[in-house]
């Protein structure tokens, strides 16, 4: 995984709640076998008017003009900002695969939806949980102006505003550390196979019924 | 010790090492997998050079996208007329053959919804944790098994530790209690407690349905309610052990020998809440309340009961959800005040790991039993959830019901459910489904899904517009009952 260094992201704001996977990577999309080439039809049925397929040649699409993501201000945006519950649905990864391959590192919202939170991290998306009210606020601002850009501090826990206000958030410890790290879990778990084995030898002791190649 | 409740329970029997932030290792009992999900973990282990870590723990099978029409079925994977399909479909069985995963292949009578084959098999037993690409997962947590979703990362994961990193969840109580009106069903229970706590209630919960009305319920009805947990943003949903969860478990191939069975069932007896467990929040209703549940929006808590009409979006008191109700109905085709019943269909699709199980299929038989399918309904389709409901209910005459009735009746597999193989919408169409996601173009582009309940599905069909079955005049003496 690749290591999260702080970034000043321009921001795009996709004002909507319950933003859920199929919305995000339709299915047709995951017919994939790679984990790759998924930003081109992040958010497929909202960016384009007509219906999308894999192996497509996405340029020469009708765009949606109305949808955020098509307007020239929010071409490079790292940092989306979306309202409540994003993510739900799926357990697809290729969600998180969409948003990266897009070129989105940071998502904040209210909240988020379990499985996708847990996906996000593990391919080096920052998920930012911020009260409504705030969320409302970074609405507010970065449809004002033009440009807006987010600092994100992970080591700090910190959103800098280009005002100079900054707003705390919350991270799981390991979590944070895999992020800055760039860490891989299996190798991390790997480290800890004694314990495993004992935990194994015991349980297959008290539920043999669950082990069926004895 | 403490009381714990039954997700207390299992996680402790789970727990492998805690860490100090507080998340920690678990134990994985079973892992499942399916095409969709899995290679880009196996691509990983390959990459790595790593192994899985025990091989009995998983089992394969495709399901999401298998053709389900005879011709292109009798052709194997042949048939599956779409290359990139067809290589997923591909890559899951040479996958399984080279990392020796025990598979069911696409024709193999067991092969079906990796979620409706588990079970089916004694696969998912009491005590065990499972997970498998797959949100639905949670459908096993039927039989008191700590049971979800996971990514695909995670998949990897479980293949190379067999272990997971997991935080514990809260605990959330959802008591129905009471009685069932007849033609009530398991769908329209769940269907009515996402409606109460919405989308995103069981967000960081681990949900136990507990109560009267869910201990009168078949193992089939337990598993459509857990199923939708994950429609409540709960990963998790449990039912407690009983004695139909152990009568339905005996003599399955996965389940106990005879030697062990004793002790397993010991074992199983002990996994339920104890009395004065704690848990976070919890929700009561009451069963004789609940009606026929019918979906009109874009996601599962837009549901209304079908005696009543499209809700108004200016009635609710937030602006973005009166946005998002007025945004839903646009999609839908639908207006505020149009009563459920007028709604007419294009479309009739009984299937799911929601609902494609046996008694889902005998009580559609039942509303169809010597009726016709309405003109207007271009497309009325069973999908048994696996090659062994398919031959039970075949054994059992139901497939002729339902083809004199003018239902097609297909081969198992996912279908119309995500429609990622040759069964979906066109843009505008309406449709009646046993399904879980009601999501924007979730059964095709464009497509409108209305989620309902088996029979409510197949009354549907008949009349052509959503009716209450109720009102509608069939056997429902034993309907979903244990
Ligand atoms: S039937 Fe639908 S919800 Fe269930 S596993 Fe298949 S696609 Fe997913």
């Amino acid at each position: 995984m690749k290591k999260f260094e702080r970034l000043q992201g321009l921001v795009a704001p996709l004002d909507r709640a319950n933003v859920d996977t199929d919305l995000i990577i339709p299915k047709q999309f995951l017919k994939s076998i790679k984990r790759t080439g998924f930003g081109p039809n992040l958010f497929d049925e909202l960016r384009y008017l007509d219906e999308g397929y894999p192996g497509q040649d996405t340029a020469s699409r009708p765009l949606n003009p109305d949808f955020v993501l098509n307007q020239p201000r929010y071409r490079d945006a790292q940092v989306l900002l979306a309202r409540r519950n994003f993510g739900c649905g799926s357990s697809r990864e290729h969600a998180p695969w969409a948003l990266d391959d897009f070129g989105f590192r940071v998502v904040i919202a209210p909240s988020f939806a379990d499985i996708f939170y847990n996906n996000s991290f593990k391919n080096g998306i920052l998920l930012i949980t911020l009260d409504e009210a705030t969320v409302d606020r970074l609405f507010q601002e970065t449809e004002a102006s033009e440009g807006y850009r987010l600092d994100i501090d992970l080591e700090g826990q910190q959103v800098i505003t280009p005002n100079g206000e900054a707003i705390p958030f919350e991270v799981d410890a390991f979590r944070k550390h895999c992020l800055l790290e760039g860490l891989d879990d299996i190798g991390l778990t790997l480290e800890q196979a004694g314990a495993i084995r004992d935990y194994e030898g015991h349980h297959r002791a008290a539920n043999p019924w669950l082990f069926r190649d004895a | 010790m403490a009381s714990q409740t039954l997700y207390d329970k299992l996680w402790a029997q789970h727990l492998v090492t805690q860490r100090d932030d507080g998340s920690a290792l678990i134990y994985i009992d079973r892992h499942l997998l399916h095409e969709v999900t899995s290679p880009q973990a196996f691509e990983g282990l390959r990459l790595t050079g790593r192994k899985p870590w025990r091989r009995d723990a998983n089992l394969a099978t495709p399901d999401h996208n298998v053709p389900t029409t005879l011709k292109e079925r009798s052709a194997g994977n042949a048939g599956i007329l779409d290359d990139v399909s067809r290589i997923q479909v591909e890559t899951l069985d040479a996958n399984c053959e080279s990392f020796e995963i025990e598979e069911f292949r696409i024709n193999d009578e067991r092969q079906g919804i990796v979620h409706v084959v588990g079970p089916e098999q004694g696969a998912t037993l009491p005590g065990m944790t499972v997970v498998c690409g797959d949100s639905h997962t949670a459908t096993h947590g039927a039989f008191a098994a700590l049971s979800h979703g996971i990514g695909t990362s995670e998949v990897e994961h479980v293949l190379a530790t067999q272990c997971l990193i997991a935080q514990k969840m809260k605990n959330m109580q959802v008591r129905v209690e009471g009685k069932l009106g007849l033609g009530v069903t398991a769908k329209d229970i769940v269907l009515a407690i996402i409606g109460r706590i919405g989308t995103a209630g069981g967000t960081g919960y681990a949900i136990e349905f507990a109560g009267s009305a869910i201990r009168e319920l078949s193992m089939e009805g337990r598993m459509t309610i857990c199923n939708m947990a994950i429609e409540a943003g709960a990963r998790v949903g449990l039912v407690a052990v009983d004695d139909t969860t152990i009568d339905y478990l005996k003599g399955r191939p996965y389940a106990p020998t005879a030697e062990q069975w004793p002790a397993a069932v010991e074992a199983w007896r002990d996994l339920v809440s104890d009395d004065g467990a704690h848990f976070d929040k919890v929700v009561e209703l009451d069963a004789a309340e609940i009606e026929p549940q019918v979906t009109w929006g874009t996601s599962p808590e837009m549901v209304a009961n079908v005696s009543a009409a499209v809700p108004d979006p200016a009635s609710a008191d937030d602006e973005t959800v009166t946005q998002g109700m007025t945004r839903a109905l646009e999609y839908m085709g639908l207006s505020a005040g149009q009563k459920i019943t007028d709604i007419r269909l294009d479309k009739v699709f009984i299937g799911s790991c929601t609902n494609s199980r046996i008694e889902d299929l005998r009580e559609a038989a039942k509303v169809a039993r010597g009726r016709k399918v309405a003109d207007n309904i271009q497309l009325a389709m069973v999908v048994p959830g696996s090659g062994l409901v398919k031959r039970l209910a075949e054994a059992e005459g139901l497939d002729k019901v339902f083809i004199e009735a003018g239902f097609e009746w297909r081969e198992p597999g996912c279908s119309m459910c995500l429609a990622m193989n040759a069964d979906k919408l066109g843009a505008g169409e309406r449709c009646a489904s046993t399904s879980n996601r009601n999501f924007e173009g979730r059964q095709g582009y464009g497509g409108r899904t209305h989620l309902v309940s088996p029979a409510m599905a197949a009354a549907a069909a008949i009349e052509g517009h959503f009716v209450d079955v109720r009102s509608y005049d069939y056997d429902r003496a034993d309907a979903m009952s244990a």
